[in-house]
């Protein structure tokens, strides 16, 4: 997963990148393909090159290996509201067939939800920001929903949808440990595109809440290479061995 | 001007039971022993103001000091979730919490209206979210100029915001490099500033264009040696990352959190005495 989400990063984009899995596969971009990849961070660090993957997203690395450190406000208007960043890279806890997600609230209301989730973050403004996003998540029909808990940041356009000062494409891509999927102007909801090695369509189909539209040209995932796979175990180890934690790799 | 005095005379000068309160440090910086010291000093009712609560909000929520809180990401970053927190909200201990709850963007433009002694902060905001539908702070205005629709939130003016700093000079001229989040909007917006900092030194030596709040907009500086542990200051010391994914298992449950809270923070006189006792604790395991 964080392979395929990775190689869809091309060398010289600008991409605001939220933590944990987006950060994982920008930076293996990064390390790979894209050596010249922009990657900015909300805390305002941009042209951020960190060896390990930070557990935070403000860790001192990031500072230490920024072009230049802005502060928050400046990160935000100046260089994601004003359209300055390619690609928005996220990370969601729910998402719909339009792309729209949830980091909001699971189950109950909003009031007096079953699962209290941390909220928006940076993530409403990058999801309609940025010139395109690309999500990245497990998939699940438990998260993979007909019908979000709530809206926290909102997907592909809706005609009519009173979205009118919206600027970027929206989620245009989402990828998976199962699969890749993606909108166009015509299609206007997830359509599956490509399955992961050894993964079928039924499967990606019975992981998902509703009635996912498949390509008709389905693709097959190119398997890692042995580089990806090396750059990728190489991350994982050095970010274990600094934060003293366990090496996963996903 | 800044008047050089220690924590718990600015807690005790500064913050009263239901006052609207800031601690900002995005990540970086997060002021942990001025939270602590409101803890210590029993404060209630407050409304606790921050772009990420963090671990310092889950402490002060937890221990029954807040009422209200304004926020817009409330996790343990890279770890999960924060457990005092999601308690409080979803089942309302240890007493309800009322929640105000926002986009960074919009937060970060709040403080900045606040500074800017502007009625509102203006951002090409919440498009498509749900949102607004629950915070009735959230509005929408249409450009004079272009007809464009965007979002309005009321500025943020926190009775006192404290922030954590690399240094301050006698005078109390503040210096904060690195990672600056939101600190300069969150002082400059506030009626009145704690600063708590590394080092007071003789000479700032902060180069032109570095980010120095004046001795004349700051309230008290506190010299407070590791102030912000386990989060952390740019060249002085590294994030505790061990200390966050530990937090995790010791705030899980409330009565291992009060424990923790009772023998560390509140059975401890200064931020000093807390890092021996924390410290002490740590050792024991790794000798274990």
């Amino acid at each position: 997963m964080t392979i395929a989400a990775a190689r869809m990063l091309k060398g010289g984009t600008v991409c605001f990148v939220g933590i944990g899995l987006p950060s994982g596969a920008a930076n293996l971009a990064r390390l790979t393909h894209a050596p010249d990849v922009v990657l900015i961070y909300e805390s305002g660090t941009i042209g951020a090159k960190p060896a390990v993957l930070p557990l935070s997203i403000g860790d001192g690395e990031l500072a230490e290996s920024a072009d230049t450190v802005v502060s928050v406000p400046e990160v935000f208007r100046y260089w994601l509201q004003a359209g300055r960043v390619d690609v928005g890279f996220l990370g969601a806890a729910q998402i719909d067939k339009f792309g729209n997600i949830n980091t909001t609230t699971i189950g109950g209301s909003y009031g007096k939800p079953k699962v209290r989730l941390p909220g928006a973050g940076g993530a409403p403004e990058i999801a309609t920001a940025a010139k395109q996003v690309n999500i990245i998540l497990k998939q699940s029909r438990r998260n993979f929903v007909e019908k979000l808990d709530f809206v926290t940041s909102s997907g592909i356009y809706e005609e009519g949808s009173g979205r009118a000062s919206k600027r970027g494409r929206g989620p245009t891509t989402v990828i998976t440990d199962l699969g890749i999927m993606s909108s166009t102007p015509e299609s206007r909801e997830l359509v599956l595109q490509s399955v992961h090695p050894g993964v079928t369509v039924e499967q990606v189909k019975e992981a998902t809440g509703w009635n996912l539209k498949v390509a008709d040209e389905m693709k097959q995932t190119p398997a890692p290479t042995g580089q990806e796979l090396a750059a990728l175990r190489e991350l994982h180890a050095r970010t274990a061995a600094a934060h003293g934690t366990v090496a996963t790799s996903e | 001007m800044a008047e050089l005095v220690t924590l718990r005379e600015a807690v005790a000068s500064l913050v009263r039971d239901g006052a609207t309160m800031a601690l900002e440090g995005f990540t970086h910086l997060i002021p942990f022993a001025a939270g602590h010291e409101v803890i210590r000093q029993g404060r209630r009712g407050l409304t606790l103001i921050r772009m990420t609560p963090d671990l310092i909000y889950d402490q002060m929520i937890g221990m029954g000091c807040a009422s209200r809180l304004v926020f817009s990401w409330g996790g343990n970053p890279g770890v999960g979730s924060l457990h005092r927190f999601r308690d409080a909200i979803q089942a309302g201990w240890p007493a309800p919490l009322e929640i105000e709850e926002h986009s960074h963007a919009d937060m970060a433009a709040r403080y900045q209206a606040g500074a800017s002694g502007l009625p509102f902060a203006v951002t090409r905001g919440y498009v498509g979210s749900d949102l607004p539908k629950q915070n009735l702070k959230i509005k929408f205005i249409e450009c004079p100029f272009t007809g464009e629709r965007l979002a309005a939130t009321p500025a943020i003016n926190p009775d006192v915001t404290v922030i954590h700093a690399q240094r301050a000079d006698r005078a109390g001229n503040v210096l904060i490099y690195g990672i600056i989040g939101v600190q300069k909007e969150a002082a400059l917006a506030a009626k009145r500033v704690i600063a708590t900092v590394e080092e007071i030194v003789e000479d700032l030596q902060a180069p032109p264009n570095a980010c120095v709040l004046p001795a004349w907009v700051v309230t008290c500086v506190c010299h407070v040696p590791e102030g912000a542990r386990p989060s952390y200051a740019h060249g002085y010391y590294k994030r505790d990352n061990a200390f966050y994914v530990a937090w995790d298992e010791i705030s899980r449950d409330r009565e291992r959190f009060r424990q923790w809270m009772q023998r560390h923070v509140l059975s401890t006189a200064d931020f000093a005495e807390y890092r021996r006792s924390v410290e002490a604790d740590a050792n024991m395991k790794s000798h274990a």
